[in-house]
């Protein structure tokens, strides 16, 4: 039964549509494809999760679509795999898109690209679908690159704004970068294994006969794609550019699901990872330094989407310091989790700039908590969400990241756990800073566009109460639990076992921390921020200009390879040097038959002193040689 | 006979005096009157050699330079007279128009 | 039936020459039906074409100078039946893009455009060493005066260049061509041109490295690779679309077939001795190429550079040996004639409304040409490897059958391979930095572009690259099918050059 394919193909269907005959056809049409055709998978989606309850904690549905190529006795095939992970991932993708293109119905209502958007849209869940439902490393690897390709188009999608289309670029350049690396790892995993598919590579790794290929090295290579696509240190600098895109797709793509498909293949290929100590030590490095780093930059910005990219960035880093350790369920737990509170923010957010007809920096926001009541419930949930805030999702989630952070046994350790907890606390900082900014200070509004608030239309806000309501009982179901059977959770030290509570104690301490330093900061407004961001300016310009991180590899990587191609390549090899001994070539030849030609000089006397002389020659010769 | 080789020499004589005329002189019609010398010598041999073994086909063959001689000088004389009246000078020098 | 496919465009130009001067659109009727009906029996041909069998098929062995032993022998077999039906495919698509291009001469242009048809075709399918010379020279006559006559400002010097460096290495590989075969006199007892029997001649090293390195230079200009490209850029900017279009779409892929069919298979031991400079040069030219193309302001000089750098992937997949890579590396073939092709359709198209070909000239073309922008994305993306397009199938293969044969070497011992394979994989990245910025400067941004208003692509043009996309989906989804049929020959290719042992890339 073809349940799994029909799921992939549902959104292309829409893709196809919209992107033929929507133009003709009209909004309505649109609209009812667009978000139908989501919906539809959703609830195929829903179907395929009870019949794997049926099947048993650990069972997987498997479709083999078609062969896509054979080369002797072995292949690579177009296969789907459904075990519980896959279902999560999927629930959670055609879930909250399917809310989400509810909601783009109301945001994008007036633009006159509303059929190419919805395309564009359905687009982006098929190669995500196939990105989580693919059984091997290269169907996985088509998604991955589609939802590049997706993100690159929705991105730059009002093009005629060049900075929009060069965020594009930039997206899709930083994400091949990190692909070759996938690439490198999916190579080494071939040879070695003969298969591609992820679930007998797990096996493989955890059979008795090691493979021949260090899973550190591959664990490291496919890291690299994963910190490409996931925006970690040092690729991360295409996320907060990404945000020129409309707000929805910043939702979708940038929040909920493209981004965590690295922490989704880390998850899947635990099998490498749990025998790759190296390399998961270096997932939990590099994903705590992301978490800490992202953390303090959302500290100064000041456009309300900058604000929440970095912070997807930084909670991004979170779930690779989980991943890191050993924790693979709990991330996912908190891919789950974030969704909801991420989406639900920048939904939010999306709903402050419809309000305020298109403002997006937070120092001309303010005293919106009465204007637009819903959006200011929802985003004040989600926020708490996030900050961690018990008894709401985040806090079940990043509470366990943390945990394990200090106490697994695969490789958790105090420094982790303190730099985790210093981004938590950032993190509350920065997000109660946010809502306090737009919402709950007076008014710093201009006048005209305080004149045009308006609460969004129901499409919008409807979306944004299902996704707070979420965001608020989500984390009582036990997802950790439910992957466990596939997923199962890292041994944890045992002298500190008997403290787990009271780390909980600590965490939601520092959540509650955050909370009132960013009421006591911003309560009047921006002068105290200010005062203190004068008290430090280098630090702040530091912040500001995010460690310079765009600057530097402007100066390493652009210039000198724009340089290398212009001056050494083109300048040096292919003209003078190649062309040039071609050209020196064909001068020598000219001006050596240049030369010769003055035998001929057309003089009649010379002509016949050189046949005597010839014939003399001859004779002589002749005369010689017999 | 002494006789034919005193006559062979003088026939190469007069075939290599033609033949350094043909090279060294300038003047168009001077040159003309050198290959007439050469065919001279030439026919001075081939009588010669014709003496010498006693047949005809030689002495033949004169009467064919005689006829080629003749021909030869009737178109070549004109041809010389026309390019040097375009010209004005019979120094075959100036005629390089075939220069590569 | 092969011999109606290859004498049919010959038989066209026989009959458009005929044609009284003046009627342009009857020469352009004529021409474009003859190729379809040589496209109709090409996939007629693929269809039948049964890749379960070795040897060739549909053969014809005819002798033809019985004193030197050369015979009018052609056939079909697992490395030409793709580029074949590539070609014939790219045919008709070519008159169709010239039919409102090419003004003056029209029945000039089109009888050459059938020559050349004819003389690919012969190349591709000649099976007799001085039948695939004769071809493989022919087709230098009506490129030097498509070029010529019918190009841009620097046209005789581009076609010049195009000629006498193509000739050079035509003349090394006639005196490698004649030594061989009087060599393998001796062993045969008789001369022959068959390529069956002097692929069985046994040479000592020294005499195929002498050999081989005749036959390569001569291929490897035409490919062209590192550094022997130079000719390319130009030939491609003064070249009229049509001009482009084959050049791109076929002739390049005559180099890497001479590889592949002659090259290699004829000297094994020497290949392989080979193989590190084949392999190092095949990186240069991914990596230099896609630097190249970076640095330039002329459309075509980019996809230009661009094909340099896409055709050092297919001698990267030749040169690993291994199945994989070797299947990869006729798939890419493919993928690029249709690939190249299509973009230098789409310029051309772009020049006939605006006569710039200069990057700073246009922008915001997604706004004023829709439908041009849809096609010319799908291709940039086709061109940069995108999955589900014929571009990831030829570049994945490529560079898996790469990493195949080098990390088995840096095992034991040998890392330049390695090194060779990561470069090459780095060359994804540049691929899309190249074509990405100039989909970025030509399609986004303000709305620019000489004689605006522009129309967008009418009926014919978008027919043309419907049929190109089309044709870059399904191989890009389902390669399985064309893979099937080259599978024989690439094995016997791998061991015949690779010697006894066979990688299929797995140390189980």
């Amino acid at each position: 039964m073809n349940l799994l394919t029909v799921i992939v193909l549902l959104p292309l269907a829409g893709f196809l549509l919209n992107g033929l005959l929507g133009g003709r056809l009209g909004r309505t049409f649109v609209s009812v494809v667009g978000c139908g055709l989501p919906i539809l998978a959703f609830l195929a989606t829903i179907k395929a999760v009870t019949i794997l309850q049926t099947a048993g904690p650990d069972a997987a549905l498997l479709e083999v679509a078609y062969r896509w190529a054979s080369f002797g006795d072995q292949g690579f095939d177009v296969a789907f795999y459904f075990d519980r992970l896959t279902a999560v991932m999927t629930l959670i993708i055609t879930g909250v898109g399917s809310l989400i293109h509810v909601y783009s119905t109301g945001y994008m209502k007036d633009d006159p690209g509303y059929a190419r958007y919805f395309a564009y849209l359905n687009l982006f869940l098929f190669f995500m679908l196939t990105l989580v439902l693919g059984r091997s490393l290269l169907v996985c690897f088509v998604g991955w690159e589609g939802v590049g390709l997706a993100s690159y188009l929705l991105i730059g999608f009002w093009f005629e704004d060049p900075a929009k289309a060069a965020a594009g670029k930039k997206a899709f350049i930083t994400n091949r970068v990190g692909d070759a690396g996938f690439l490198l790892g999916l190579f080494l995993l071939y040879w070695a294994l003969g298969t591609l598919n992820m679930d007998e590579i797990n096996a493989a790794f955890a059979g008795p006969v090691a493979p021949a290929v260090s899973a550190s090295l591959v664990g490291l290579l496919l890291f690299i794609g994963a910190t490409g696509k996931s925006a970690q240190i040092p690729l991360h600098v295409w996320l907060p550019d990404a945000m020129a895109g409309p707000t929805p797709v910043s939702a979708l793509i940038h929040a909920a699901t493209m981004v965590t498909a690295g922490v989704y293949l880390v998850a899947r290929l635990h099998g490498i990872y749990e025998h790759a100590p190296e390399a998961s030590q270096i997932v939990a490095v590099i994903g705590v330094l992301t978490a800490f780093f992202a953390a303090t930059i959302a500290l100064v910005q000041t456009d309300i989407k900058k604000v929440l990219a970095y912070s997807t960035v930084s909670q991004l880093g979170l779930m690779f310091l989980a991943l890191g350790v050993g924790a693979y369920g709990v991330a996912v737990f908190h891919v789950y989790t974030h969704a909801f509170f991420k989406a639900c923010l920048f939904l939010g957010a999306g709903s402050v700039i419809h309000a305020l007809g298109g403002e997006q920096d937070i120092r001309r926001m303010g005293g919106l908590w009465r204007r637009i009541p819903i959006t200011f419930g929802t985003f004040a949930v989600a926020t708490a969400a996030i900050a961690g805030i018990p008894p709401l999702a985040g806090f079940f989630s990043k509470d366990e990241i943390l945990w394990f952070a200090l106490a697994s046994e695969h490789g958790g350790s105090p420094f982790l756990w303190v730099l985790g907890s210093t981004a938590s606390l950032l993190t509350s900082f920065y997000m109660f800073r946010l809502l306090w900014l737009t919402f709950l200070t007076p008014s710093r509004m201009s006048h005209d566009t305080e004149h045009h608030v308006h609460e969004s239309p129901f499409s919008m806000t409807g979306v944004l109460v299902v996704l707070a309501l979420l965001s608020a009982i989500g984390g009582f179901f036990q997802l950790p639990h439910f992957l466990e059977p596939l997923l199962p959770m890292p041994a944890v030290s045992e002298s500190l076992e008997h403290y787990e509570h009271s780390f909980v104690f600590v965490a939601v301490a520092v959540a509650f921390l955050g909370l009132a330093t960013a009421a006591f900061m911003y309560r009047g407004g921006l002068a105290r921020g200010e005062a203190l961001a004068a008290r430090f300016p280098r630090l702040h310009r530091l912040l500001d200009g995010k460690y310079y991180v765009d600057e530097l590899y402007q100066a390493v990587l652009y210039r000198p390879l724009h340089w290398l191609s212009d001056r050494v390549f083109l300048g040096l090899g292919d003209r003078l040097l190649i062309d040039g001994s071609l050209h020196g070539l064909a001068a020598i030849t000219r001006r050596a038959s240049g030369r010769l030609s003055r035998i001929e000089n057309g003089q009649l006397q010379w002509y016949v002193a050189m046949a005597v002389i010839g014939v003399v020659g001859c004779l002589v010769w002749v005369w010689r040689n017999g | 006979m002494a006789d034919t080789q005193l006559l062979l020499g003088l026939s190469f004589a007069l075939f290599a005096l033609g033949l350094v005329g043909v090279m060294v002189r300038r003047n168009a019609l001077v040159m003309l009157m050198c290959m007439e010398l050469m065919l001279n010598a030439v026919i001075l041999a081939l009588v010669t050699f014709s003496l010498e073994t006693a047949t005809l086909s030689g002495a033949v063959l004169v009467f064919l330079i005689f006829v080629v001689a003749a021909a030869e000088i009737a178109i070549a004389i004109p041809i010389v007279l026309q390019l040097s009246r375009q010209r004005s000078s019979l120094d075959v020098e100036g005629y390089d128009r075939l220069k590569g | 039936m092969l011999n109606w496919l290859l004498w049919l465009p010959a038989l066209g130009m026989a009959v458009v020459t005929l044609l009284p001067r003046g009627r342009d659109s009857l020469v352009r009727s004529v021409t474009f039906g003859c190729m379809v009906l040589q496209f109709v029996i090409a996939a007629i041909l693929y269809q039948r074409f049964d890749g379960t069998v070795a040897g060739l098929q549909f053969a014809t062995d005819v002798p033809w100078i019985r004193d030197w032993g050369v015979g009018y022998r052609i056939g079909l077999d697992g490395l030409n039946v793709l580029l074949v039906s590539l070609t014939a495919f790219l045919g008709p698509l070519v008159v169709a893009g010239a039919w409102s291009a090419v003004r003056n001469d029209v029945k000039l242009f089109h009888v050459m455009v059938l020559f050349i048809q004819f003389a690919m075709l012969g190349t591709f399918l000649a099976q007799d060493l001085f039948l695939f010379y004769v071809f493989w020279e022919a087709m230098l006559i009506p490129m030097f005066l498509i070029i010529g006559l019918w190009g841009g400002e620097r046209r005789i010097y581009a076609t010049l260049k195009f000629v006498l460096y193509t000739a050079f290495g035509s003349i090394l590989m006639l005196a490698a061509l004649i030594y061989l075969v009087i060599y393998t006199h001796q062993s045969l007892g008789h001369l022959s041109f068959d390529l069956r029997l002097i692929s069985g001649a046994q040479l000592p090293l020294n005499t195929q490295l002498w050999l081989l390195s005749a036959f390569a230079i001569s291929f490897a200009i035409k490919v062209p690779m590192f550094p022997l490209h130079t000719w390319l850029p130009d030939a491609h900017v003064e070249a009229p679309t049509t001009g482009s279009v084959i050049l791109a779409g076929v002739l390049l892929k005559m180099g890497t077939y001479g590889f592949m069919k002659l090259g290699f298979p004829l000297f094994p031991e020497a290949a392989r001795a080979m193989m590190p400079v084949i392999m190092t040069l095949a990186v240069v030219s991914i990596v230099y190429g896609a630097c190249l193309a970076l640095v330039q302001t002329d459309i075509k000089k980019i996809i230009a550079y661009s094909s340099i750098s896409h055709l050092g992937y297919v001698m990267l997949g030749l040169a690993s040996l291994d199945l994989i890579g070797i299947q990869g590396a006729i798939l890419q073939m493919v993928s690029h004639g249709l690939v190249a092709g299509g973009l230098f359709l789409m310029v051309g198209m772009i020049y006939e409304r605006t006569h710039s070909r200069a990057v700073a000239d246009y922008g915001g073309l997604a706004k004023m040409l829709p439908v041009f922008s849809v096609f010319f994305t799908i291709l940039t993306l086709a061109s940069i490897g995108l999955p589900t397009t014929s571009g990831f199938a030829g570049e994945f293969m490529t560079l898996l059958g790469a990493f195949n044969a080098a990390w088995p070497a840096h095992l034991a011992g040998n890392d330049l391979p390695l090194a060779l394979a990561v470069i090459a994989v780095s060359g994804v990245v540049l691929g899309a930095l190249y074509m990405l910025w100039l989909a970025q400067r030509i399609l986004f941004g303000a709305a620019r572009a000489p004689h605006a208003p522009l129309t967008d692509l009418n009926a014919r043009e978008s027919a043309i690259l419907v049929a190109i996309v089309a044709a870059i989906f399904a191989i890009g989804l389902f390669p399985g099918g064309p893979l099937a049929k080259t599978e024989l020959a690439a094995q016997e290719f791998q061991q015949r050059v690779a010697g006894a042992t066979i990688q299929l890339g797995s140390a189980r």
